[in-house]
Formats: structure tokens, sequence, C-alpha cells
């Protein structure tokens, strides 16, 4: 969340150079179990994703089979066409997709231009807005429930990309990232432009943006992964199947008692297609994923 | 402050428009409404709302389910919070001797951010499967006991408390790794030079030093099992088996949305405002103190 943290988050950014510099290891024993302890917590964690995986290639009998089989089988391409027929995971994908996007860029637009307000002009009511902006940490989803509902409802936006999209578009830590970052450079550039005849909008363009590259990655990466990952917004904001976004649609596939054999390899299937693209974002995104970890510590 | 570069009247305001549109429609004018709404009541026929006093919170503190739900929420996320953080301090502390590939490890350790706590627990949801999944059969050789999520709420309990654990883990654990090597080698050599083990470096130097990622993960796993858990609940347990896994953010949602008791509803948002405040205050506390250093 807000203002320090990055003391605490700061730590993450470069600890390879202090590796080096700092003590190399007497006993090559310890680095070994070292190598030991980090590699079976890698392995720990990812054991879920993989069985999750192997789940999703079997077929129903192999999957209730006992002792429980971890190895992948060969029916990796029926399960995920059934999925994607069963749960219709083209279209929740989709609204995935434009929900975490959306909120993404919209977030990004929108702290921009408050942050360049914020420190770039003086105006009355600064201080209060800047107050009004931060306040807003503590008023997520939960503590307002259903009077957001019925705000939606009553604009007619239940059901919309609307409705999923822009209530969610504003962001008290990407303003504070951007008014950070903002303060941080140098006055004579906005000096120099003006100098040069360049409006604010102009110097904004042309010159802040393209310094603000590296901020925006990093931003980006986070808060896609929360836009996609959203949970309770999307599953009040939308009531048919074609609105849905894949993180709720799933639950429609889970098991609630019943007396058929609930198709696991399907659902683990659904869960693949469901958590790979932000799983993607980040892995090939990761040095703006760490920077982005390090700066809004969301 | 910075010196401020340019003069405009209006401006600043039109670039702030958007984002005040979204805060006053979407959240001060519900979160107002939600303090408004817990003191109302819906009439017997729901058509209109009556003004009810304090009367939702007096229910809220007098009804059973409510109060277990405030305790199950607390025992989840000290469980979530406590395990989590314990555990990778353990296995960070135990890892810290400076080894090459870090980097690598914390890519590896980093991704489960990325994966909705929702299917998260969709997943481990199979791991738990009373009849096949993986881990009820290998704790079949050791006892004969039933872990039956379905039937045991403890079970469920623990379904939700290992899913929120193991997608916070690498987190808590790329972050203490991180903090160790800040540590200077120095003090450690120095202590170590006075005679001083493994442990008791630990808990004199260590622990003391890293207490600043401590403060900050333990505030940040606290408000992930407040308000970012709903997605398990409602995923995999539904608040079941009877109220188990209730937890207060699935129950406000469901008295809200599947009760339609809106006063009702409202003032349990109120009482999770106060503790988001809470989640703040202590954050900011730390911001000033710094803890340690």
């Amino acid at each position: 969340m807000a203002a320090d943290g990055t003391t605490a988050a700061g730590t993450l950014a470069a600890p390879v150079r202090a590796v080096r510099t700092a003590r190399t290891p007497r006993r090559p024993w310890d680095r070994w179990t070292s190598h030991l302890i980090l590699a079976s917590a890698v392995a720990v964690i990812a054991f879920p994703l993989y069985y999750a995986f192997v789940i999703s290639t079997q077929t129903l009998s192999e999957v209730s089979s006992l002792p429980p089989r971890v190895l992948p089988s060969g029916h990796f391409l029926e399960n995920y066409a059934t999925a994607w027929q069963r749960a219709g995971m083209g279209r929740l994908l989709f609204n995935s997709a434009v929900m975490a996007l959306s909120v993404a860029i919209g977030k990004i637009v929108i702290s921009i231009l408050s942050a360049f307000a914020i420190v770039y002009f003086d105006f009355r009511g600064k201080t209060f807005a800047f107050w009004m902006i931060f306040v807003t940490l503590m008023l997520p989803i939960p503590v307002r429930i259903v009077s957001t509902y019925e705000v939606i409802s009553s604009l007619g936006w239940v059901n919309t990309y609307w409705g999923l999209t822009v209530p969610l578009m504003a962001s008290a830590t990407g303003t504070f990232l951007f008014r950070q970052f903002f303060q941080t450079i140098p006055d004579s550039l906005a000096e120099a432009a003006q100098l040069d005849g360049a409006g604010p909008l102009r110097f904004l363009w042309s010159i802040l943006l393209p310094l603000s590259k590296a901020n925006m990655a990093a931003l980006f990466v986070i808060l896609f992964v929360y836009g996609w990952n959203e949970y309770l917004w999307p599953l009040m904001i939308t009531t048919t199947a074609e609105m849905r976004t894949a993180v709720v649609g799933i639950e429609a596939l889970v098991p609630r008692g019943g007396s058929q054999l609930p198709e696991w390899n399907v659902i683990m299937a659904a869960a693949m297609m469901t958590l790979l693209p932000p799983v993607i974002v980040i892995v090939t995104m990761q040095r703006w994923f760490v920077k982005g970890l390090i700066e809004t510590e969301k | 402050m910075k010196r401020a570069a340019f003069r405009n009247r209006w401006l600043p305001y039109a670039l702030l428009a958007p984002q005040f549109v979204i805060i006053l429609v979407f959240f001060y004018w519900p979160a107002v409404d939600s303090l408004r709404l817990s003191l109302y009541r819906a009439s017997p026929f729901g058509d209109r709302l009556i003004f009810a006093g304090l009367s939702n919170f007096e229910r809220l503190f007098r009804d059973a389910a409510y109060l277990r739900s405030g305790v199950t929420s607390i025992v989840f996320a000290f469980a979530v919070t406590l395990l989590g953080l314990g555990l990778s301090l353990f296995l960070a502390a135990m890892a810290n001797a400076r080894i090459r590939g870090l980097t690598i490890y914390r890519s590896l350790l980093l991704w489960p951010y990325g994966i909705a706590p929702a299917v998260a627990g969709v997943v481990w949801l199979f791991i738990f499967n009373p009849s096949y999944g993986v881990l009820p059969y290998l704790l079949s050789f050791v006892t004969s006991y039933q872990f039956n999520w379905l039937l045991k709420g403890w079970v469920a309990l623990a379904l939700i408390i290992v899913t929120a654990v193991w997608k916070q883990f690498g987190y808590n654990l790329a972050f203490y790794l991180a903090g160790l090597q800040a540590i200077p080698a120095s003090v450690l050599e120095a202590a170590s030079v006075d005679g001083a083990g493994p442990v008791r470096k630990f808990f004199a130097i260590t622990f003391p030093l890293l207490s600043p990622v401590t403060f900050f993960l333990f505030t940040l796993n606290m408000t992930f099992a407040f308000f970012e858990s709903f997605g398990i609940v409602h995923a995999v347990t539904q608040g079941g088996p009877g109220d188990a896994t209730s937890l207060l953010v699935y129950k406000a949602w469901k008295d809200g949305f599947q009760g339609l008791e809106l006063g009702f509803s409202a003032a349990q948002s109120v009482i999770l405002m106060i503790v988001v405040i809470g989640l703040t205050a202590l954050q900011f506390r730390y911001a000033e103190k710094r803890v340690t250093y």
C-alpha cells in the first residue's frame, strides 16, 4: 500500500551485487544445503501447478485411480477442447482480457493525469484532493459491497464492460507512484520546456511520458494481474454467462455435491487456461514485475 | 514538495476530474451510503427502509453466526500470516549462505503471485479431494482419520489456509531472502568470533534486523487474508461445511446478495471498514517508526 514499505521492499531490487562482495562461503557444504533448501521450496511451490497440469491431461478413470498418478497422460487436447466448449472459455478469457487491459491502462492514465496535476500545478484544494485520493486506500470493495452494486445498477451498468472496468480505474497507489517519480525529475526540465514555449500538456506528452515508461511497464504488470484475478467485483457486477470473467466462471465448474463423478480433468484444464495469462505476463515481464512489486507493494 | 511549474486556472482540475468522478461515484458515495444503510432495516414487505438506529450492530454482536465468522476470520488471518511468515523466514535463514543464482530462485518463487486465489483454491481442492486427492491418500498411510473437508469443518479451514499460505509463500520467501542479503556480514562474523552459535545469532541479530521486512509482510499478509481471500471461499468451500469457513467478507457478501438483508450487510461492511482503517494505521505507525534501526 502506501508511503513506506519501499524501505523493506527496496531490498528486493539488487540482491546479487551484495552477494558477491559480502562474504564468500568458506564451507561448500553450506552452499549445497542452501541450494537444496531453495530448490525444495521451489518444488513445493511448483507441485500444485504441475499436478493440476497432470490431471488436465488424464482421462477420468486415470484421475480417480489410486494411488494417484502423477505423470502426464495423453488426453491433453480433448480435455482442453471439452473445457473450452463446456465453460465457454473463449468468451470468459476474452472478458478477462478486456477487464485486465482496461483496468490496467485506465488506472495508469488516470494516475498519471492526477499526479501531473498534483506535482506541477498550484491550485486551491490541492492538499484536500491529495487526501481524498489517499483515503480510497481504506475503501476496498468489501467495505462497500451492497451500496456499490446499487450505484452500478442505477447507472444500468450491470452486465456491461463499463460496469466491469470503469469503477476500478481510480488508483491511489498509481497516483502516489507517479507523484513520487515526478518529484525526482529536475525542475530545470519543466523550466526549459517553458522557455521553449511548450505548454503543460506538451510537456506531459513529450517529456514526462517518455521518462515514465519504466514506471508504466512496472505498474502495468501488477495491475494486469490485479484486473485479471479480481473476483468479488465481476461476481457482483455480472449475472450472465456471457459477461463473466474466467476466474469467476471457473466456480461454475466446481462440483457441489451431486452424484455424478466430477470431471476434474476438465476443471483443471479450465483452471490452467485461466491462470496462465497472468503468469505468462509476470514471467515474460519479470524485470518490470519486480520493479512493480517494489514500488507499489500493493 | 516540488516548486509548481505551470500556471493555469482550470487545467489541474480537469486533469484530476477523471479520478474524482470515479472516486466520488464509486468509492465515497457507496461508502457513505453503507454507513447510512447500516442504520436502516427493510420493512416487512421489503418495499421501503425503516430507520433502525444501531439495532443492526446490536444484532451483529448477538448473532452467533456473525461472531463465529469473526473468530474464523481472525484464526484464518493469523494462521495464514504466522504460518506463512514463520515458514518462509525459517527457510530463508537456513538457506542464507551466499550462493549464486539468487535471481533465478527469485523468479521461480515469485510467479504464484499471478495466480488468482480462487483458481489456487480449485487446484488445492483437488489435492484435498477425500476420495482420490493426493493429500488424504498420503495421510492414509499415517492415520486412519478421515480428512474429508466436506464433513469436517477444521479440514475445510485447513484447506483454505493451506491455499492462502501456498499462494503467499514464494513472495514472503523472496522478500526475506532479499532482506537477509542486506544484513552486513561483518556483524554476523563479529558475533561468531564472540562465540555465538547459529540460533543465538538468529535471535540476537538476524531477526531484529529483519523486523522491517517482517512488519511489512505482516500487514501485507493480514490484508490479503482479510480482504483478498474471498475468491478462495466462494469458489471452493462456499463458507461450508456449515459455516466453518464463512469469513467476514464472504458473510457480508452472502447476507447482502443472497439474503438480501441490505442493512445487516451494510453494518458488516462498516465493521470491515474499521478493520481496514486499523490495518492502515498500523502500516503508518511503521512508516514513522521504522521498527528497529
